[in-house]
């Protein structure tokens, strides 16, 4: 299950900067969208895949027994997709506002700032 | 434990949901800023006082032990960033008093500015990874709504390119965090510092991939070669206030996250990742210096002028002698202060004659003396010429170069520094010494305020200019603070100590 979810990743990330790397900003913020969805699944993965084993602590004892899923990547992951989901929504705006002013949906069109 | 470590995170984020309930009140908003920076600048100053006379401080959030729970950690290289954020901010709370037009209040500007205040506090006093993603996030919101304040066409392409970078970076730190957390089980620094230095043979590889996707990540941040072209894209977009506070504050956390991370955690395997810190800092000098020299705008020309002097602070955590990390923090503290005070000046060329571009000014120094003097110290400081503050940082780092047999490192410093005066010389005689072009100063400033009063704008500008003149002739005492800190940092088992409570 890891190698299959490692795999996927990789391609999460390579499709991720694919799409950055594309002119349309459309897609820069679509490549983005998966780069953070790409690093939240890495986390998961590097955190131990386990199923069937809830980090519950058995009643009368101060620890879990055995081996448990790690509660802590699952924590770590719902604060990163609040807050992705947060910045990514910003993005999106701020393409919106962008394709409002430049009226182009390409980056070769956006180098006022470079001259 | 005292409740002031946490003091620097509070007070902005208090002032800012003060000023969200004074949404309506634009003055009760200015003055909340003024008070809230000076706030902060005054916790900043009792929390370095205390990390100075009682050794690292440490606070256990919610009393969790230290592994399990967040820690706030103020040792004196995070203090000493607290109190010039402290700073930045208050000189930018009073610049803004005059400088921010009103329909930027009207959309939030104050709330957004304690906001960013608070993330980078937060990135400079915790003591967890993980935390410290979520306080860099909680910074880049704040400055990605503060970047567009005004929606012209320039901030819209500049901010592309700030929040494409930015969020890429911040996903790499992602991926690096998740990988770490993969091999030692940990997140707290501290405890991961340990972890690490028991770790040996195979997994050192693995270690040394991470370091170098938190090395990418970070020098994303800290706008380091060949990672900065969003800098110059974006920084010269923005009100000049807010293009001050960024240029003060943000691209040195990175550095400062640099510092932390490349001195306590990854500090195994120096061969590698300290040879490829000193030239990822030559080239940031030469790079930074040779773009500004080829500028005619204002801003552009101090934005790349960012770029140089953040491979200088590179330096010092590269060479890693005690005597170059000493330079390290001097020239942190030196360059934030006269960063954000030459942008407040060129706000204030702008204020005057309505224009960035150097070949339309000109004939200042004619008409304003005083304000070609307050530029001529932060300009001559930043170039490292005796006895400002820039001199004595340019000095220990150069010095340490010498020491260490760094002989190119050396000489690309010097010639950088040449290469700055060389651009400061450029923005004096364009702007204030030459004659004022014919029609130069026909556009009028873009916008006009109520109740504009021009000694507003000296004052945060004659105030950091003080500054900086106080630490080039009273250095020692800032060399001593910056020497403890850089033995703090070379010392990490110091730090482990405090916050784990256990000898490593």
């Amino acid at each position: 299950m890891e190698t299959l979810m490692a795999i996927v990743v990789g391609v999460l990330y390579a499709t991720a900067l694919y799409m950055m790397l594309r002119r349309s900003i459309v897609k820069l913020v679509i490549g983005l969208i998966l780069l953070s969805n790409a690093a939240n699944l890495l986390i998961f993965t590097a955190g131990g895949l386990r199923s069937g084993a809830p980090p519950l602590v058995p009643e009368g004892m101060s620890q879990p027994v055995g081996m448990i899923a790690d509660p802590l990547t699952q924590a770590l992951i719902l604060t990163a997709i609040v807050i992705s989901f947060g910045v990514l929504a910003f993005a999106v705006v701020l393409i919106h506002r962008a394709y409002e002013v430049v009226k182009e949906d390409d980056m070769d069109m956006m180098k006022d700032t470079d001259r | 434990m005292s409740l002031i470590i946490a003091l620097p995170i509070i007070i902005p984020l208090l002032a800012g949901a003060l000023s969200l309930a004074l949404w309506r009140s634009h003055l009760a908003q200015r003055w909340l800023g003024v008070v809230g920076t000076a706030a902060l600048l005054w916790a900043g100053i009792a929390l370095l006082n205390d990390t100075w006379h009682d050794g690292i401080q440490v606070m256990h959030m919610g009393n969790w032990p230290a592994p399990f729970g967040i820690v706030l950690v103020s040792d004196l290289l995070g203090a000493i960033m607290v109190v010039l954020t402290g700073i930045t901010g208050f000189a930018t709370a009073l610049y803004s008093l005059v400088a921010i037009p009103r329909a930027h209040e009207k959309f939030g500007y104050y709330p957004l500015l304690h906001l960013l205040l608070a993330g980078v506090s937060g990135a400079f006093l915790t003591g967890d990874i993980f935390n410290l993603y979520v306080w860099f996030e909680v910074m880049l919101v704040a400055s990605f709504a503060l970047i567009i304040l005004g929606g012209e066409r320039a901030q819209m392409e500049g901010a592309i390119k700030y929040v494409t970078l930015n969020l890429l970076s911040s996903a790499l730190f992602l991926t690096a965090i998740g990988l770490l957390y993969g091999v030692v089980g940990s997140l707290n620094m501290a405890d991961v510092a340990d972890k690490l230095g028991q770790i040996e043979g195979e997994q050192q590889g693995l270690i040394t991939v991470i370091s170098m996707l938190f090395l990418v990540a970070f020098s994303i941040k800290a706008a380091a070669f060949p990672l900065f072209f969003w800098l110059p894209a974006s920084y010269h977009t923005p009100q000049v206030a807010v293009s001050a506070i960024f240029a003060g504050l943000l691209t040195k956390v990175g550095v400062y996250v640099l510092f932390r991370f490349f001195t306590l955690i990854f500090n195994q395997d120096t061969g590698l990742t300290h040879t490829l810190l000193l030239w990822i800092a030559l080239f940031t000098m030469l790079t930074g210096v040779l773009g500004a020299a080829a500028q005619y705008e204002f801003r552009r020309i101090l934005s790349f002028h960012i770029i140089s002097q953040i491979g200088y602070m590179i330096l010092g955590l590269a060479l890693l002698t005690p005597l170059a990390i000493v330079g390290g923090v001097f020239y942190i503290m030196h360059h934030i202060i006269v960063k954000a005070n030459l942008f407040l000046v060129s706000g204030l060329v702008y204020r005057l004659r309505g224009s960035y571009d150097l070949k339309k000014l000109g004939g200042l120094y004619r008409t304003h003396p005083w304000l070609a003097l307050l530029f001529l110290i932060p300009a001559l400081s930043l170039a490292g010429l005796p006895p400002l503050s820039g001199f004595f940082a340019k000095f220990v780092i150069i010095r340490a170069g010498v020491e260490a047999g760094e002989w190119i490192a050396v000489a690309v410093a010097l010639v950088v520094g040449l290469l700055t005066l060389y651009s400061m010389i450029k923005i004096w005689n364009e702007v204030f010494w030459k004659a004022e072009p014919e029609g130069g100063c026909s556009e009028s400033p873009a916008y006009t305020h109520q109740g504009d009063s021009l000694r507003m704008y000296y004052l945060p500008i004659a105030m950091l200019a003080a500054m900086t003149v106080l630490i080039g002739l009273g250095a020692q005492p800032v060399y001593e603070l910056a020497e403890a800190s850089a033995a703090q940092l070379l010392n990490p088992s110091g730090y482990i100590e405090a916050v784990l409570g256990v000898k490593p």
